[in-house]
């Protein structure tokens, strides 16, 4: 039996230590990993947890992030509630076997550390690893701060192992940004976090040696497709538990987390739509603009990135003029994904906002009060000639000639 | 909003300080966030940590500050790093130095127009006769609690003893010693 922690109402924990409170306090059994820049801490510290008592799990090391998302899921596929943490290379290297997770609907907990994919090599917080995950099938969850991290990873285990999900699940947060920076975190008690998230309950596992069965097996054109699209439809369809998770979650803490986070929009005229900890930031600009210059700024940013949030999107946007989407991943000759997906859910209502694309923040640039400013300056210039006055595409805090494509095609 | 901007070099526990000062400070109530730009640093680099400290919680993740009190814990620093950065009327600055306020200034010519709001104090010093090491964060949040009279002396080492509790009694002594000194010794 593990021993229990005792913890303060109020912790001062980074990012990575208090997903790392979260793994302890979900009893993970089972933590197969390759440490990299920023996320180490998170399973270092989860080392420690085993190491000293506090988990009764295992830690396995293994000799690449291959290898360690192929051990969890050998432990997932055995029974075992199981977890890792890894950011950049590190998940570029874990994608073969990320799309091997979800396929064999193991729900397994991966937290990642959003950190730039090299060339040239960087270490520091973009969302580059993130978007390179959206089409695998997981769960992504992001959160913009420690506390959200921490309660995200607790909500996490329990949305992914819910029988109507049965999908891994990632929980993203900002590499330094967020994962090494300390600030007010309010744990839960661990007795209860663990009656939140639950006892594992595993299905088919095979440790049942009773009832033989098999994974990853091998389906050609008869029922692949079947295959895939129903995985598909589970993950279109897991909003339902994610809602309701959010909702236990908020009966027990007061925290209220939504999929998609609205910040003063009831009477916003324009609005930045963003991911991670620069929705904290343009949060703050746009309060000190309603402040001092009247502009009726606002800010959205889906808490869940997959399943994206199509309807609460075009909900919460339709009253809106123009619209800034921040993408924090260079797109490589297209649009942010961000945008593009954002375009699509807005482009079938009938308001039709003007939407602009900003690259920003890459390998960890900052992101300054005034940089969001300037942002939702421009949206409000749009908005009052009723076009879109700049190229569609921008960068914002790129050093030498400003660089943009794309006009619009709307104006008069 | 009191935003505080460490100049260290990595290895000298700046971040061990920004965290261990929102630590304390949490325990009154406030809001804090610490954080450090050191990306892939090998010991001994330059490097920078920072604190913001406000009633409410803190949502600002953006690097950029216009600090109210720059803490300088290696020497060499207040003369190769830009200590006087985002400068503002009211910045206070706490140097460790060896030498004495006047000498500083006169060595530093950005300081020349800001010598009301210099502070010094040998952190490095007190780290060796105290700690054992060249460890100047502890000193400098002695100097750092004299200088913002944001608490008490008493009941922030009441604090600092809780979040050192995990250490053996000899080094949370030793880390009173220091935080004490350097508190009736900063000028």
């Amino acid at each position: 039996m593990a021993e229990k922690m005792e913890l303060n109402d109020v912790e001062v924990w980074d990012g990575n230590y208090a997903a790392a409170q979260a793994l302890r306090q979900a009893q993970v059994d089972v933590v197969a990993a390759y440490p990299i820049t920023p996320s180490t801490p998170i399973v270092e510290n989860y080392g420690a947890f085993v190491a000293n008592g506090y988990v009764d799990g295992e830690f396995v090391m293994v000799e690449s992030e291959h290898a360690a998302m192929s051990g969890c899921v050998g432990a997932a596929a055995a029974g075992g509630r199981v977890a890792t943490a890894t950011s950049s290379q590190g998940f570029m290297l874990m994608i073969e076997v990320l799309y091997q997770a979800s396929g064999m609907r193991l729900p397994i907990v991966l937290n990642v550390v959003n950190r730039a994919v090299a060339s040239p090599l960087n270490v520091r917080g973009d969302h580059g690893d993130m978007y390179a995950g959206r089409d695998s099938g997981w769960v992504q969850l992001d959160a913009f701060n420690a506390q959200e991290a921490y309660d995200l990873n607790l909500c996490a285990f329990k949305i992914a192992e819910d029988i109507n999900v049965r999908l891994p699940a990632m929980v993203h947060q900002d590499g330094f940004l967020t994962s090494h920076t300390a600030q007010n975190v309010y744990p839960l008690s661990d007795d209860e976090a663990y009656a939140f998230i639950g006892d594992y309950k595993p299905v088919d596992e095979m440790l049942d040696f009773s009832k033989p069965v098999t994974y990853g097996a091998q389906t050609e054109e008869d029922w692949h497709y079947e295959h895939k699209a129903k995985q598909h439809r589970a993950l279109m369809d897991s909003y339902v538990v994610i809602d309701r998770v959010f909702e236990e979650f908020k009966a027990k803490t007061g925290r209220e987390y939504k999929r998609v986070e609205s910040y003063m929009m009831e009477d916003a005229e324009v609005a930045i739509v963003a991911l991670g900890s620069t929705v904290e930031t343009a949060i703050q600009a746009a309060q000190e603009l309603r402040d001092n210059e009247g502009l009726k700024a606002g800010v959205v940013a889906p808490r869940c990135f997959r399943p994206f949030p199509f309807n609460e999107i075009r909900d919460v946007l339709a009253n809106v003029k123009a619209v800034a989407v921040l993408d924090r991943s260079c797109p490589m000759g297209a649009m942010g994904a961000l945008f593009n997906e954002i375009s699509a859910a807005m482009y079938t209502t009938p308001s039709r906002p003007l939407i602009t694309n900003f690259i920003y923040g890459l390998g960890g640039r900052d992101f300054s009060l005034d940089d969001a400013k300037h942002i939702f300056r421009e949206q409000k210039g749009h908005a009052d000639v009723g076009y879109i006055t700049t190229p569609i595409q921008q960068f914002s805090g790129l050093r030498g000639p400003k660089l943009g494509f794309y006009e619009t095609k709307r104006s008069k | 909003m009191i935003e505080i901007r460490w100049h260290s070099r990595a290895g000298q526990g700046a971040v061990t300080g920004a965290k261990g000062l929102g630590d304390v400070v949490s325990r009154t109530g406030k809001q804090v966030q610490a954080f450090a730009l050191y990306g892939s640093a090998k010991r001994g680099a330059a490097m920078r940590a920072y604190n913001r400290i406000d009633d409410k919680p803190i949502i600002n993740h953006a690097k950029f500050m216009l600090p109210d009190y720059v803490l300088v814990i290696d020497p060499a620093l207040a003369f190769t790093d830009n200590i006087t950065e985002n400068d503002k009327p009211e910045t206070q600055y706490i140097i460790t130095t060896h030498l004495d306020k006047t000498e500083l200034i006169a060595q530093i010519p950005e300081l020349q127009d800001k010598k009301d709001r210099v502070h010094v104090v040998d952190c490095m010093q007190i780290s060796l006769d105290t700690i054992g090491r060249a460890i100047p964060n502890a000193p400098m949040l002695g100097a750092f609690v004299k200088v913002s009279g944001m608490f008490e002396l008493e009941d922030f080492l009441e604090s600092m003893k809780r979040v050192l509790a995990k250490f053996p009694q000899k080094i949370i002594d030793a880390n009173m010693a220091a935080i004490t000194r350097a508190y009736n010794e900063v000028n």
